[in-house]
């Protein structure tokens, strides 16, 4: 149903979308700027921020290791989250409630809790380097998305099919892959980059894990904002950007983005 | 009893990874609070006998109670719009929402940094009217870190409310309709209600993400505005207070478990659909 709405609401609603696009929209000029200095609107446009971007060994090497960092947790995670999400959905009733909850703690426990935590316990207690201290953390961040969307897939998934192929004689293996994975292939697909993304902007948790030698673009971005002024961090800002609007279009065709919305 | 151990296997390798990797660290973290100083509550009392601790316990709470509070009240009055609106507008809306949310946190709070800046756009603006006075310092003040933190939390909470909205049960309104009901009415004694719920999950959400929140205090408040999350930085990494950084650590486990667990009650209790 279709109420009229209020015109006034309606107008609240229109500067809400402002206040929201706008400082991004300031991003992107400011990023094109001519001028030395961040400034809004751009004096003479410029694609030379961006080329001081990959100029920087300190953000090319911290993009790098974001990209391996993001890729490699979020496989880790897909690849115990699948067969996770996978036993919470078909054995829902032989195991126990509390198993699903133990999957909400990444959520629940503050990130940066859960950095400092790390760092104390796994690289100093324990005397993991920091890459894989760094990996950790990361693939706990994102194990939660790989669960809740692969569970949120297999819901609509009809098991007596799975069944079917096994009575036939199909191995319970073969038939994981060949009828259990295709039908949630959205899912997965979803799961990856929606996890790969949060991965690429996380703070909390690389800040403590990341030493010298090694940081993450975001920690990156932080350092350099304290000490520079200038267009760079405009210029990475839209990259990020330009990740996040590849990200929206995959979720877009797999999932839909409404689903976000759930 | 075989289904269930088949099932154990396959969970085995990420319930490990949550148990080793994050409950026995973090709990660790906490357990070192009552070992660490003299007596089992000594850390406590050092916290909370510090004038400077409490302020930025104090501050914390304030900034993420402000936030909760204007980004409930945007959210809402935002996602009933989106709710309403004809099929096209409305996916159209929801993309514009996810949109902020997937962009990381640094660079939505970078974003205001160039507006709030002392040489940023709102300051050129006003020198450029001409308002006496200007520039004036807006960064590092609480103003600035509760418009970027409010920034950050508005898109999540409209995505939240929409969703709730569309759970609501169009027969439902549509029987308050045929009652008689005015649209005014429907919202208040149909509508809110059920909405209920999805407020407070929003709000816990909101609440919780601005309580251990670094990026955004780092960047708006810096030391003048110094909130838990930069302060359990700057006690770990630059003071190496580590008796320090783990009691602000249990500290923030507590207070978001706290509201987690109780504002979830308190949703369940209000949900008319379930009594």
């Amino acid at each position: 149903m279709t109420d009229r709405l209020h015109p006034a609401l309606i107008a609240f609603a229109v500067l809400v979308y402002f206040f929201l696009m706008g400082p991004l929209v300031i991003v992107i000029g400011a990023a094109l700027s001519d001028t030395g200095y961040l400034t809004f609107p751009p004096q003479g446009l410029t694609l030379h921020w961006f080329e001081r971007i990959f100029e920087m060994s300190a953000f090319r090497r911290t993009m790098v290791t974001s990209f391996q960092v993001a890729t490699v947790s979020t496989c880790c995670a897909l690849l115990i989250g699948i067969p996770t999400a996978y036993a919470l959905n078909r054995y829902r009733v032989q195991l126990p409630g509390w198993l699903s909850t133990l999957f909400v703690l990444p959520v629940l426990i503050p990130e940066i809790v859960l950095g400092f935590s790390l760092l104390r316990s796994i690289q100093v207690g324990v005397g993991l380097p920091v890459v894989s201290t760094l990996i950790i953390g990361h693939t706990l961040l994102v194990l939660p998305y790989a669960v809740r969307v692969i569970s949120a897939s297999l819901a609509s998934f009809d098991f007596s099919i799975e069944e079917a192929a096994v009575s036939l004689g199909s191995p319970p293996i073969k038939t994981f892959f060949t009828i259990v994975l295709p039908n949630v292939r959205a899912g997965v697909i979803a799961a990856f980059i929606l996890a790969f993304i949060t991965s690429i902007n996380d703070v909390s948790i690389s800040l403590f894990l990341t030493g010298p030698g090694i940081s993450t673009l975001p920690i990156q971005i932080l350092a350099h904002v304290e000490q520079f002024f200038d267009p760079v961090i405009a210029s990475v800002s839209v990259l990020l950007m330009v990740l996040t609007v590849i990200v929206m279009a995959v979720v877009e065709r797999t999932l839909g983005l409404t689903f976000l919305a759930k | 009893m075989v289904h269930g151990l088949k099932g154990w296997m396959m969970a085995a390798p990420a319930t490990a990874l949550v148990v080793l990797c994050l409950v026995l660290p973090v709990s660790a973290t906490i357990a070192a609070t009552f070992y660490a100083g003299g007596g089992p509550f000594d850390l406590y009392a050092a916290f909370l006998s510090s004038g400077f601790r409490r302020t930025v316990l104090w501050r914390t709470l304030e900034i993420s109670l402000i936030t909760t509070v204007l980004s409930l009240v945007i959210g809402f009055l935002t996602a009933y719009v989106v709710s309403r609106a004809p099929p096209r507008w409305r996916s159209a809306l929801i993309i514009l929402a996810v949109f902020p949310l997937l962009t990381g946190v640094v660079v939505r709070s970078f974003a205001w940094l160039i507006i709030l800046g002392r040489n940023g756009i709102m300051n050129n603006l006003l020198v450029w009217i001409g308002v006496d006075g200007a520039p004036f310092t807006m960064v590092y003040t609480q103003g600035s870190v509760i418009v970027a933190m409010v920034y950050l939390f508005v898109p999540l909470m409209i995505l939240t409310i929409v969703g709730v909205l569309e759970n609501i049960p169009d027969d439902v309104i549509e029987a308050a309709q045929s009652l008689g009901a005015t649209p005014v009415q429907t919202f208040r004694q149909v509508i809110f209600p059920l909405a209920v719920p999805g407020l407070i999950v929003g709000s816990v959400l909101v609440f919780t993400g601005s309580f251990t929140s670094f990026a955004t205090p780092q960047l708006l408040g810096g030391d003048q505005q110094m909130m838990m999350g930069t302060f359990l930085y700057q006690r770990a990494m630059v003071a190496f207070d580590w008796d320090g950084a783990v009691t602000v650590s249990a500290i923030m486990v507590a207070v978001t478990l706290a509201v987690v667990i109780g504002m979830t009650r308190i949703a369940k209790r209000l949900n008319p659909m379930t009594t």
